[in-house]
Formats: structure tokens, C-alpha cells, sequence
């Protein structure tokens, strides 16, 4: 599939209290996605510690993780999100994609 | 659930801090295990099972669970990192567990967790929080007890950062520590390690190894308890049994000689013979063998003991592992031994089974549990001699040292009859058992003068006085019946036709032949 405009990411941090690996890990996703993806994300922030049964349900055992519900497939990425390449890498996205 | 998991429940449970006791045990209800870790695992802390793949770690963790749900008040909480619920809830069912409705009672609480390396993209620093934020969840939400992590080794492969998995597994179990959940980790052996990564440097209260071994086509399970912190443990190897009424371990051990010795006496059902034991019988709780040739008459007289154990009203189970129920009722109601007024009145109980069709330990582990459950007062094994069929020598003897152990404990009186060949010295065979014995008479029917004639003779009585004599005895339709003894003037005892001829000869001994047999 071209990266055409109709393409959405929707995102899922789960993270736990505020520590010092959630509040780089939000950071982190918050810059990559308004340069690569302006207009076409949408970030939810889950904390495990306010909503621990959420764990369970989505099998989350390592924080942070962000899980990529769009577009499928699901993928879970783990860890503070620092390598941007590597995050890039998870969500489908090329380093191009700013220049959509 | 079947009525049939019901078993023994240990003792009271140890508290902490009387100063005899300092470690407070969680019972497993797991029969046999909490015997020989005097009450069960350390409460409130973790203890590592570990063992090769198919050994039973799982099984045996999950019916800590299943136990301490439906016996002991405890709710637990299931992690699986390998199995999922599903495949967990289907293998549960083949030992009589159900594990759905457990959960739908809210006494068990079934994770599985997918970790799979290649499904996750790694991006900088993580750690396992999610993993403590989600089991305290569990925990809570069902108000668990106890915790079962199977195989938290998984982690290392899930997961690149050994490092990061490493110091989060000791602050797993310093957490579960403090949470005071009793709690089984399950952990893959591999080659000269315990486990695989290393889990026994977090373990430091209770570790247990379960191993699987091949011998003569029949699997065997041994389990050992390697550590167990402030508690005294026996560090044998102990054979278990995993079947459809789940986790069986065979206690043994230390048991040993620190028996009650009873002073009681139990007729042998055959009144001749009692008189050969001193007009009494055995003691209870003694161990008797009755070896002898094919066709001598050992069953028979295994038949009038277990009748006579009947009439008193106690319970007898009979181990056939010759014939069935049905041949053993037939043949003995042919010598006037009518059992089956007892079967029906649930005194007697026959549990026939092909030796072949199970491996040694299995074998005595189902003979343990059905003593375990019926608590009979008096055990036939006829012939202890088929064990050898699945076993060799020194294991056989061991064996039935160990079961002897068992029943003595109990105040069983166990009879077994042994089969030996023919034609050789029959005191030299008997899979050298006889020194575990109590009791050892021997039957035989020598020939002598042309015709071969039955005889009793009792080799050892512990703490009895009894004969020294070779009594002849007949099979009749009244059953085993010791003959009058007929002196010759020289001493030698006249068997046979020439005792008959020789009738004017006074009896000797104190006993008198009977026509009816046991106490009425």
C-alpha cells in the first residue's frame, strides 16, 4: 500500500505512573508523530497504574509499550520509543512519510 | 469435582513464630507431598519446581491451585508464559479438574501471556511493571493466596535485555515476598542447571526437582526436594504418579522404624494356625509373607485371613495381580470361602490389575492411594512376586519397603504371598523381601513315601513364641485345615498316609484341627 492520505495511525501507550521511562516514551512518540505523521494519529495514553485490569486485557506485561492498532496489523513496540529508526519501523512509516 | 480427590488432610498447619516451627507451611493437599515436607510449602514465599520438559510442572503447580481453592480456602492465581487457558483448562480436565468452573467461582484466575520475540520491536528502556501492575490485579481481584509463574523463564527468551529481566525477576520475588502469597515458579532444567537462566539464585526457601526416566518401557517420575530452609527434608528421591485423580507422591523414607508396635492380635482365619502362633494369630500391623510353590494354597490362606479380618467387621482390600475378582471368588467359594457376602457389605474390596499394565512406581502409588482412601485394616498383595515383572530386584524390595513403612504407620496388617519356583531351596528366593517381613511361613507340598502331601511351617515370628513344626494341612470344602500332628517316637513328625497308619501316636503341639475356620 502507498502512503496515500487516507492512511491513519492509531496508537495505544500504555505506561505506569508517571517515571521517568513514560514521560521520555510519551515525548518521544509525541515528536515523531507530528513530524511524520501531522494530521494522521491519534495517541491514547493508557496508565496501568490508574487502570490496572487494562494489563490483563491486553496483555501488556512491559512498559512502556505502544501498541499499533491502525494499521493492522497490531504491533506492540516496547521501551521508551528513543530509536526513532527502529520506531519508524514498527508503525510503517518511512522517513518520507513527513513529505506526504 | 469427583469425591475421589478427596484425601488426607495434613495436620494443623504450622504457625509462624512458636519457636519450634518458624517457617508456617501452606498445605499442597498434593497426598504424599505435604508428608514429606512436613505440611507443605513455605507460606508466603516462593518455592521453584523445576524439571525437564513433560516432568509435570505445570500439572503439579496447577493443582496446588486447584487444592487450595477447594480445600483450603485459598484462591490462586495462574500465570502461564507457555500454555494457553485453553490448553490449561483441557490438560486440567484429564486429572479430574475443572478449571472453568473454578474460575467462574472466582477461586482461580487463569493469564496466559504471549511473549514472542519476534512480535515485539525493542525501542529503548523498558521494564517489567506491567507484569507486577497485572498479576497484583489478579491478586486482588479474586483476593489470591497463592501464585503459580509458569515458566517465568520465558521472559529471557521474550525479551533481549537480559539484563533488564534479570533484575526485574528479583524484584519479582522480593514482591511476591511482601504480597505473602505462597508461590510456585516453574523453571526448565537444562543439562547440570537447575534451570536455564539461573532461577534457583532467587529461590531461597523451597526448591523442588521433578525428573522423568524411561526404564524398561515404562516411564518413571521422581521427585526430590533439593532445599527446603528451616525445615527438616529427606533427600531421596521420591517416585510420584501423575493419573486422573492427579498429583500422587510416594511418601518414604525416614518413616522408618519409628512405628507404634502393636500388641494386639488378629486371627489368620485358620484356627490350626493361629494355634501355631500361639493360639493368637499375627500381631496387628505386622507384615506376613506366605511363599511357596504354584498351587500350594498361599491364596487360600490369604482368602481365610481377609475373611476373617470381614467378620470382625474391619475392612480387607485384596490386590490381585493374578487373578480377577471374579476367579478369586469362584475358587475360594470352592473351598467353602464365601467372600462375597463381604464384597457386598463393602468389607472386602478386590483391586485386581495386570502387573504388566503398570509401571512399578505406579503400581504402588495406586496401591498407597486406594489404602489412603478406603483405609482398610488389613492388606493382601497376592502375589508381591509379579512386581518383579516390572521391576528389578533391588527396586522391588525397595518398594515394598517403603509401602510396608506406609501401612505400619497405619496399623495395617499386610499379607503377601510370594510365588517360588519350583523344585530349588524356597527360602533362598523370595526377592530377598523375607527381611522386611514380620512373618514368613512357608507352604509347600513335598513329596515324600510316593505322595505329595501339604505343609505349613512358620520360618520367623518377630516377638512371637510359635511352632517350630512342619504342620501338614489339608483343602477342603471347609477351607485350610491344619491336620493333628503325629510324633513319632524318635521325634519326626508322620505326614501324610503314614501318619494314619501311626494314629496312635498323642498329638502334639497346642493345636487341634477345626472344622470351622475364624473367630465366630
Amino acid at each position: 500500500m502507498k502512503n496515500g492520505a487516507r492512511r491513519t495511525w492509531r496508537l495505544r501507550l500504555y505506561v505506569a505512573g508517571q517515571t521517568p521511562k513514560s514521560i521520555a516514551a510519551l515525548a518521544n512518540l509525541q515528536r515523531l508523530c507530528d513530524r511524520y505523521l501531522a494530521g494522521r494519529y491519534r495517541i491514547e495514553v493508557i496508565d496501568l497504574v490508574q487502570q490496572p485490569h487494562l494489563a490483563r486485557r491486553d496483555d501488556i506485561i512491559v512498559v512502556p509499550t505502544l501498541v499499533r492498532q491502525l494499521p493492522p496489523p497490531i504491533r506492540k513496540i516496547i521501551g521508551d520509543l528513543s530509536n526513532v529508526e527502529r520506531v519508524l519501523q514498527g508503525l510503517d512509516v518511512s522517513p518520507r512519510d513527513d513529505e506526504a | 469435582m469427583p469425591t475421589s480427590i478427596r484425601h488426607r488432610k495434613p495436620g494443623p498447619l504450622k504457625r509462624a513464630g512458636n519457636g519450634r516451627h518458624p517457617l508456617a507451611k501452606a498445605p499442597t493437599g498434593i497426598p504424599g507431598l505435604d508428608e514429606i515436607t512436613n505440611g507443605g510449602l513455605p507460606r508466603g514465599r516462593p518455592t521453584l519446581v523445576c524439571g525437564g520438559a513433560g516432568c509435570g510442572k505445570t500439572l503439579l503447580a496447577m493443582e496446588f491451585l486447584v487444592r487450595g481453592a477447594l480445600e483450603y480456602d485459598e484462591p490462586g492465581v495462574f500465570m502461564s508464559f507457555e500454555e494457553t487457558t485453553d490448553d490449561l483448562v483441557e490438560n486440567a480436565r484429564s486429572l479430574g479438574f475443572d478449571l472453568q468452573r473454578l474460575s467462574a467461582r472466582r477461586r482461580l484466575l487463569l493469564d496466559h501471556i504471549h511473549l514472542e520475540r519476534s512480535e515485539l520491536m525493542e525501542t529503548g528502556e523498558y521494564d517489567l511493571e506491567g507484569l507486577f501492575i497485572r498479576l497484583g490485579d489478579a491478586i486482588d481481584s479474586i483476593g489470591a493466596k497463592r501464585v503459580v509463574l509458569d515458566t517465568i523463564e520465558t521472559l529471557f527468551t521474550g525479551l533481549s535485555d537480559r539484563f533488564v529481566v534479570r533484575a526485574e525477576l528479583a524484584r519479582l520475588f522480593r514482591w511476591l515476598k511482601a504480597k505473602r502469597v505462597t508461590a510456585i515458579v516453574t523453571g526448565e532444567r537444562e543439562a547440570e542447571h537447575l534451570t536455564r537462566q539461573g532461577l534457583e539464585e532467587y529461590v531461597s526457601d523451597c526448591v523442588i526437582l521433578l525428573d522423568q526416566r524411561v526404564q524398561e518401557q515404562s516411564a518413571t517420575r521422581r521427585l526430590r526436594i533439593l532445599k527446603y530452609r528451616g525445615s527438616a527434608h529427606g533427600g531421596n528421591e521420591m517416585p510420584f504418579l501423575i493419573d486422573d485423580h492427579g498429583v500422587s507422591v510416594l511418601p518414604i523414607t525416614s518413616l522408618g522404624l519409628s512405628h507404634q508396635a502393636s500388641t494386639a492380635h488378629l486371627s489368620t482365619g485358620v484356627a490350626g494356625l493361629d494355634g501355631m502362633f500361639g493360639k493368637k494369630g499375627f500381631f496387628r500391623g505386622n507384615s506376613v509373607l506366605v511363599s511357596g510353590t504354584a498351587g500350594t494354597g498361599k491364596s487360600s490362606l490369604a482368602a481365610h485371613f481377609a475373611e476373617a479380618t470381614c467378620r470382625r467387621g474391619e475392612r480387607s482390600l485384596y490386590f490381585a495381580f493374578e487373578e480377577s475378582p471374579s476367579q478369586i471368588t469362584r475358587n475360594m467359594a470352592s473351598i467353602g470361602i464365601d467372600l462375597a457376602p463381604w464384597m457386598r457389605r463393602d468389607l472386602l474390596r478386590i483391586h485386581a490389575q495386570r502387573p504388566t499394565a503398570l509401571g512399578l512406581e505406579a503400581h504402588l502409588v495406586t496401591m498407597h492411594r486406594l489404602i489412603e482412601e478406603w483405609r482398610p485394616r488389613v492388606v493382601i498383595v497376592d502375589p508381591v512376586t509379579n512386581m518383579i515383572a516390572v521391576g528389578s530386584e533391588i527396586e522391588v524390595k525397595a518398594m515394598l519397603a517403603r509401602l510396608i513403612d506406609f501401612m505400619k504407620l497405619r496399623q495395617i496388617t499386610a499379607l503377601f504371598t510370594s510365588l517360588t519356583e519350583g523344585g530349588g531351596a524356597a527360602e533362598r528366593t523370595d526377592l530377598g523381601v523375607s527381611s522386611l517381613m514380620d512373618v514368613w511361613m512357608l507352604v509347600g507340598n513335598p513329596e515324600a513315601n510316593g505322595e505329595r502331601n501339604r505343609a505349613i511351617q512358620i520360618v520367623k515370628a518377630r516377638g512371637m513364641a510359635h511352632s517350630n513344626q512342619v504342620r501338614e494341612f489339608v483343602m477342603s470344602e471347609h477351607g485350610v485345615t491344619l491336620v493333628d500332628v503325629s510324633r513319632r517316637a524318635d521325634g519326626s513328625v508322620a505326614i501324610g498316609s503314614a501318619r494314619g497308619a501311626e494314629q496312635r501316636h498323642v498329638p502334639a503341639g497346642p493345636a487341634k484341627p477345626s472344622r470351622r475356620r475364624g473367630s465366630k
